[in-house]
């Protein structure tokens, strides 16, 4: 089975129920995998502090332009709806972090004067984090294009029971990517104005992708009414309600786990992951 | 006049006295002069709420409209290597109308 994690909103806890419900299953001595899909700021292996065994680059093709052919016809400036081709003056100039690899200005080219070359754009990493098989994407600083990346992640999971993949926050490209083939989807939020908003967002873009989801309360307490509320209306059912735990938030900050710092949410985790997965 | 001495200000509105726009590809309005600092064309700017690449795309509407120097405030990266490749010469660091950005342009290439 393979279950997406994520949020809408940044911060809610999408990296620590991920790596909790990949700790509890590996714990269980089943076979899992983790994919870090948080392509921009990959972290759970703060918590799951994986031995990195292996790292591939992750390249792009992009358009190369033999002025020596070039007639400056314009059709590829054309045809590229991201600027990133640009016949101007004397010259066609390429910006490669905005080009979308999609070929088309090769293909038009009457002169065949484009060619496309790799450019790197992202790493890939991987390894065991105790049980765990845990994978990550990073992109290199200052690239923005996260699905490509992404999807080069999903390519290389290895087969297991279960994959868990961390989405990204947010409700765009990355999210729909990482959360693209997965069985269910469990969207983490928390009970504020900023969590309720962006949680209806996703529930909105997983709805879409005619995904089922649920949702976990993070850091759940007073004011829980409106989430409740929201989810009902919805029909969407809340599958676990986490408290708000200050010796959880302590464990957190010195990178352990949930699931090992305390029995009780050992239980709570286990049982979560059984009410995802349903009978088996 | 001749292609490439008309000037181009990145402004808020289409008039002389319009407050400039300190952008250049997000610009609302491109005020084209000519040297006798007439207007000419006042160009809305297309690229304004586009998402991704607007400086360069604003950079071939400037050049296309046969504009040499453009007035702004800050210009990023792709579109200073466009109007480079397009041959216009960029000016930043420019505020206030339109009318100042232009008057303290003629002035400083008077003195120079």
């Amino acid at each position: 089975m393979r279950i997406g994690i994520a949020s809408g909103k940044g911060g809610t806890g999408k990296t620590t129920v991920a790596t909790n419900l990949a700790r509890v299953a590996a714990l269980e001595g089943r076979t899992v995998a983790y994919l870090d899909c948080d392509v921009e700021e990959p972290n759970g292996q703060i918590f799951l502090r994986p031995e990195v065994a292996w790292r591939r680059p992750v390249t792009l093709p992009v358009p190369r332009v033999d002025a020596e052919a070039c007639d400056l016809c314009g059709l590829c400036g054309e045809i590229c709806e991201f600027s990133a081709i640009v016949p101007v003056g004397t010259k066609v100039l390429v910006f490669p972090q905005l080009c979308h690899s999609c070929g088309g200005c090769r293909l038009v080219c009457p002169q065949k004067a484009i060619t496309e070359s790799p450019r790197e754009v992202a790493t890939l990493s991987g390894g065991d984090a105790k049980g765990v098989q845990y994978l990550q994407g990073l992109l290199n600083i200052g690239e923005a294009m996260s699905p490509p990346v992404i999807r080069a992640l999903k390519a290389v999971a290895p087969p297991a029971e279960l994959v868990i993949v961390d989405a990204p926050p947010g409700t765009s490209c990355p999210v729909v990517e990482a959360v693209g083939g997965c069985d269910k989807v469990v969207l983490v939020t928390e009970p504020t104005p900023f969590g309720l908003h962006d949680l209806e967002l996703a529930i909105e873009t997983i709805g879409a992708l005619g995904i089922p989801c649920e949702v976990v309360v993070n850091r759940a307490g007073s004011n829980m009414e409106a989430t409740r509320e929201l989810c009902a209306g919805r029909g969407v059912e809340i599958a676990a309600e986490l408290p708000d735990s200050r010796s959880i938030a302590e464990a957190y900050s010195r990178g352990e786990m949930a699931v090992e710092a305390d029995p009780d949410f050992r239980d709570r985790f286990v049982a979560l992951l059984r009410r995802i997965e349903g009978p088996r | 006049m001749a292609e490439g001495s008309k000037i181009a200000v990145t402004s808020s509105g289409p008039s002389l006295d319009a407050p400039m726009d300190e952008r250049f590809g997000r610009c609302p309005c491109f005020v084209i002069v000519d040297a006798g600092a007439t207007v000419v064309d006042p160009v809305e700017n297309p690229c304004a709420t586009q998402g991704h690449g607007a400086g360069i795309q604003a950079a071939k509407l400037v050049a296309e409209k046969g504009v040499g120097v453009v007035l702004t405030g800050r210009c990023g990266p792709n579109a200073s290597d466009t109007l480079e490749a397009a041959g216009v010469t960029v000016v930043t660091g420019c505020s206030g109308t339109v009318r100042e950005a232009l008057d303290a342009y003629n002035a400083g290439k008077a003195t120079a």
